[in-house]
């Protein structure tokens, strides 16, 4: 481009652009994660028998996660408070922190599912575990994804470029958090 | 493509560059160029959904004959076209030419911005939508040939190739459609936001036009109710090719849920792609009529209204499909109810022409044809959405011609009309208004004759996706078959009369006469511009919005329009 | 309307038939409305030389009463037409009138199984007939079916009888019919099932008392010579 764009320059709605964009973002995600629990409740109402399969589930790994992934979050927030005081540096330190709260999470995440595989329980074993593999799995893809975008942020935030998206990566990092506190007692605790 | 002579003179931002051609047209940041890449991968989508009408209509009028340009046609090819036909139509015709081509081109410029919010987005969502486009083009090829379960897809048929036979082609069509939906989501928060935040100084929430805000209320929809049927989609590709049994009943799955995931998102869409084409409707009626919208708040309340009550009719679509009875009169009482909004919005343009001063030219005709062809949608929607006659003609060509008096209409009157109308300011050419008459009645007619027919056939019993109807005496009479023929004959005067559109458009863009900035004495902010518009749109900077779009005849003004960033 | 195009062979399809009228009616009465306000305004606001358009908001009460009227007035007609469609459906499908004989129904690609009682009256014995893509049935009785499918989705459907259900792989569903009019008609899969889909017919035999005790004891003997 020649010049640059100025239309995102304005805030009519009252709102920063990127900000509005990431709520927009995470409302598809709500719906998309929506349907699939939705799909995974109804079939574990019509199929009391699911509770057996579920014992197998690894809850004290899934409980380790879930205290990573809070913990991750935690580092987010101070993050966006780093980045609010224009400390750019300590943004990306704590934003490495986060990242590495989801570097912990896959790793519990690969060794639980290692062990459940070798014990047979597959994602065709049956549709417990189908819902169980694709739903996680769907959840680790925007671990991983959002691991990815903050390597990215946080490189430009320790030279001090583009903070504010400090805090947007923050916002996206609290869904997936809020996804998996759905998925824990779900997919693990219910018996 | 068109302008080359596009107008980069205004762009005095300093450091000026020529930009390559790859640059200007094969990957731009301009929400123009992006519009016209859409658009004409649309038009190619028709092209393609056209011809596979066209292939098995012939079929259907003279089963087993030897199709001119298709050669005989297998069951398992009928099944294919007609599925890729639905698909096509609808994922890769009016929701790229209807929401992304108009949406790109209209909402930047319409709201008084320079480009999309994120142009970097917009342009990544037009290569996601390529992918879509290859691979679903890719689906008709490989070995197996392409899917054939019908658009809706429903497994087990869907899930297991041992019962459709076309591994391969399932799956790239399973991808091929969750592809398009991720390239439509980024699409569509760009629209939002570009709608919500990028508003020139004084464009206020009442005077944004019409049609910027059914297309947002279109993308919305389309964001809120596309999520479900993804997860689901991911589901059905997992039992495709890692023999999960989400949807098999032998293995503790659910046939049904599919069809839930599906219509939950499935309805919604219809209006997904109703409402875009109405705003240009309003656009255009407004123009023609040199009249203010007949209530612009109700206008938008029964557009709102609809969305939200879109959000609670899915099951209509399974009355008879082994849903809990009890459940159909629920879905009844919403179904009828739908009618209420979108009455009520047909009724505010038709009082729109009240006291008007009426011209017909060619995209006032498509405005008031498509008025005229969705009434007869609508209404032909209420004996389905009544439980009780639904159970008669589910299925039947009745749903058939009923949804192609909806989709027809929206698809390519809503386009044609769009088009004509901003033919001048998209290409800086004016388009010949007598070829666009001769092409709108062509087209109007042999449209008539194409679904009139489709209905009574309907009625008289006749299923939908079945190749041969000579296969079940009751419907092989001559009587019938005579009804078929006549369809087919329309069809085939109707593909014929497209040669005229596309003559006039693909000819004009090159040797057309030049457009001058406002054609149509329009009051909205686009033509207020160059037509073609230049990179920037408003010379890199916001206009300031002093009223409504819709300033028509305004008493003691001698002109009898009133440019929405002219001051008072 | 229907039966001008298809006859009618089923108790409820006199009812599905009327129901589908007084839609018609109603709907084709505000239809015929609309389509003519709007042809009139059309031709009598088409642009006239020296004519110019008014500035018209559409807040005008006076005006705005043409929108407000129908509207309340549609909402009493969607009432109509939801306690039509309502008393129709629950008599056909919510409703399950006592049965007089029962029937089996197996679908699977692409044919269908039809499985009858056999002279002791009974389903689900060894006298049973069991045709394929031929159903038997008499007229005047009330007949339960069971529904099943062996592999994907199909509908059973008999046009002549208004009367139509999916069949679901993995479940029996059940309900009922009563043929009232003698003749062989049309039994149409309604369902996309695969590539012979199109081609998944049978014919329901609707026969007198007397030539349904004939058949019976034809297709037993027949049955049994086997
Ligand atoms: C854009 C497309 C579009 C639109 C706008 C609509 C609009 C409507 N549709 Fe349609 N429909 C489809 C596309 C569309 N549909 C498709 C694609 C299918 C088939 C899918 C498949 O199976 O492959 C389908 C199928 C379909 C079914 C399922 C049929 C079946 O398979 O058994 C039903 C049932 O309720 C239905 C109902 C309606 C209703 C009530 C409306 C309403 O929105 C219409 C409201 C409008 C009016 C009513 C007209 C204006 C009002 C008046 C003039 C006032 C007078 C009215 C009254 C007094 C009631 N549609
Ligand atoms: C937007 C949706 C859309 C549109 C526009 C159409 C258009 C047409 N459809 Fe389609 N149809 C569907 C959606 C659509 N259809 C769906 C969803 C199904 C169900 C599939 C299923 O059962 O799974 C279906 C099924 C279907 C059947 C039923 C097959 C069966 O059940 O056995 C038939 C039969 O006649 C049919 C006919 C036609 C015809 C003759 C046209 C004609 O109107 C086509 C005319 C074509 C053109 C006019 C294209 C050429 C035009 C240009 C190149 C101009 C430039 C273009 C632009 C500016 C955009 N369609
Ligand atoms: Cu069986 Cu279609
Ligand atoms: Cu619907």
């Amino acid at each position: 481009m020649a010049s640059k764009v100025i239309a995102n320059t304005r805030t009519a709605a009252g709102l920063t652009t990127g900000k509005l964009a990431i709520w927009w973002l995470l409302g598809s995600e709500i719906v998309i994660f929506g349907g699939l629990l939705g799909s995974y409740i109804m079939h574990r109402l019509g199929h009391p028998e699911w509770a057996n399969y579920a014992v197998h589930t690894n809850v004290w790994a899934g409980g380790l996660n879930t205290f990573i992934l809070l913990t991750s979050s935690l580092f987010a927030v101070l993050a966006h408070q780093a980045a609010e005081h224009g400390d750019g540096p300590k943004a990306a330190k704590l934003l490495f922190a986060t990242f590495c709260g989801g570097l912990g999470f896959l790793c519990v995440k690969t060794f639980e599912w290692s062990n459940e595989i070798a014990h047979g329980y597959t994602i065709t074993a049956n549709t417990f575990w189908s819902f169980y593999y694709t739903a996680a799995g769907i959840h680790g893809l925007h671990v991983i994804i959002g691991m990815s975008i903050m390597l990215f942020i946080a490189y430009n935030a320790n030279k001090g470029k583009d903070l504010h998206r400090v805090e947007l990566v923050g916002l996206y990092w609290h869904f997936v958090d809020i996804v998996w506190i759905f998925l824990f007692p779900l997919l693990y605790i219910a018996k | 493509m068109s302008d080359n002579h596009a107008d980069h003179g205004h762009d005095d931002h300093g450091h000026h560059h020529e930009m390559t051609f790859l640059e200007k047209y094969v990957i731009p940041l301009d929400h123009k160029y992006i519009a016209k890449q859409y658009l004409l991968t649309g038009m190619f989508m028709a092209l393609i959904g056209g011809f596979f009408s066209y292939a098995f209509r012939m079929q259907l009028a003279w089963p087993g004959s030897d199709i001119p340009m298709f050669g005989h046609m297998s069951p398992a090819e009928y099944n294919a076209a007609i599925t890729t036909h639905g698909t096509v139509m609808i994922f890769w015709v009016a929701m790229p030419v209807l929401i992304a081509a108009f949406g790109n081109f209209l909402i930047p410029l319409m709201v008084g911005a320079d480009d999309m919010a994120f142009p970097r987005l917009n342009r990544l969502s037009y290569q996601v939508f390529f992918v879509s486009v290859v691979l679903i083009i890719a689906s008709i090829f490989v070995p197996g040939g392409a899917f054939g379960g019908a658009w809706t897809a429903y497994p087990p048929l869907s899930a297991e190739p041992t019962y459709n036979l076309t591994p391969t082609g399932s799956t790239l069509w399973i991808l091929a459609v969750a592809v398009e939906f991720a390239a439509f989501l980024i699409g569509g928060i760009n629209f939002i936001v570009t709608a919500m935040n990028a508003r020139a100084p004084g464009m206020k929430w009442d005077r944004v036009p019409m049609v910027v805000w059914m297309i947002c209320i279109a993308s919305i929809l389309f964001m809120l109710s596309v999520g479900p049927l993804i997860a689901g989609a991911v589901m059905l590709f997992f039992d495709q090719v890692l023999n999960t049994g989400f949807y098999d009943p032998t293995r503790g799955g659910d046939p049904i849920l599919w069809q839930h995931l599906f219509w939950f998102f499935g309805h919604p869409e219809v209006y997904v792609v109703l409402l875009p084409a109405t705003g240009m409707v309003a656009e255009v009626i407004t123009v023609f009529s040199r009249k203010k919208l007949f209530g612009y708040q109700l206008v938008l309340f029964t557009s709102i209204g609809t969305g939200v009550l879109s959000f609670f009719v899915w099951a209509h679509h399974q009355f008879v499909a082994g849903i809990d009875p009890r459940m159909a009169n629920i879905f009844t009482v919403t179904t009828v109810l739908i009618s209420i909004p979108i009455a009520e919005m047909l009724f505010l343009y038709i009082a729109t022409l009240y006291k008007g001063s009426i011209t017909f030219s060619t995209p006032m005709l498509w405005a008031l044809g498509f008025i005229f062809a969705f009434l007869i949608g609508g209404v032909t929607g209420i004996p389905l959405g009544a439980s009780g006659s639904d159970i008669y003609l589910h299925d039947s060509y009745f749903v058939l011609a009923h949804f192609h008096f909806t989709f027809f209409p929206i698809a390519f009157m809503g386009t044609f009309c769009g088009l004509s109308f901003w033919y001048p300011k998209m290409f800086g050419k004016m388009m010949n208004d007598t070829l666009g008459k001769i092409h709108f009645w062509l087209t109007f007619l042999s449209f008539h004759g194409i679904f009139i027919p489709l209905f009574v056939l309907g009625l008289a019993g006749q299923h939908r996706r079945i190749f041969d109807f000579t296969n079940y005496p009751d419907l092989a009479t001559p009587d019938l078959q005579s009804v078929r023929i006549f369809a087919t004959c329309s069809l085939l005067v109707l593909l014929a009369s497209q040669s005229i559109f596309l003559y006039n458009f693909f000819y004009n863009m090159f040797f057309g006469k030049d457009a001058p900035a406002n054609p149509w004495n329009s009051s909205t902010l686009e033509w207020t511009v160059p037509s073609p518009p230049p990179h920037g749109n408003f010379g890199n900077k916001f206009p300031e919005v002093y009223r409504g779009p819709y300033e028509y005849s305004v008493p003691d003004r001698e002109l009898d329009y009133w440019p929405q960033s002219e001051p008072s | 309307m229907i039966e001008w195009l298809i006859p009618q062979t089923s108790t409820f399809a006199s009812d599905i038939d009327n129901l589908f009228l007084l839609i018609v009616l109603v709907v084709g009465f505000w239809y015929a409305l609309t389509v003519g306000m709007f042809f009139w305004l059309m031709i009598r606001y088409r642009a006239r030389e020296g004519v110019k358009a008014e500035y018209i908001t559409g807040k005008e009460p006076e005006l705005k009463r043409w929108i407000t009227i129908p509207h309340a007035l549609i909402i009493l007609c969607d009432v109509v037409l939801v306690v039509g469609a309502v008393k129709v459906w629950y008599d056909v499908k919510q409703d399950l009138p006592p049965a007089d004989a029962e029937l089996r129904v197996v679908s699977q690609q692409w044919a269908w199984t039809f499985h009858h009682e056999g002279p002791d009256g009974e389903l689900g014995t060894p006298d049973d007939i069991v045709l394929v893509d031929e159903l038997h049935i008499e007229v005047g009785k009330t007949y339960h079916w069971h529904l099943e499918s062996l592999d994907v989705l199909h509908s059973f459907s008999i046009p002549t009888m208004r009367f139509k259900q999916d069949a679901i792989p993995g479940r029996v569903n059940t309900g009922w019919f009563t043929p009232t009019k003698t003749g062989e008609y049309d039994v149409q899969c309604a369902e996309m099932c695969g590539i012979g889909h199109g081609a998944m017919g049978a014919r329901v035999f609707i026969h007198t008392p007397e030539d349904y005790e004939l058949w019976q004891k034809i297709a037993s003997a027949r049955l049994a010579g086997r």
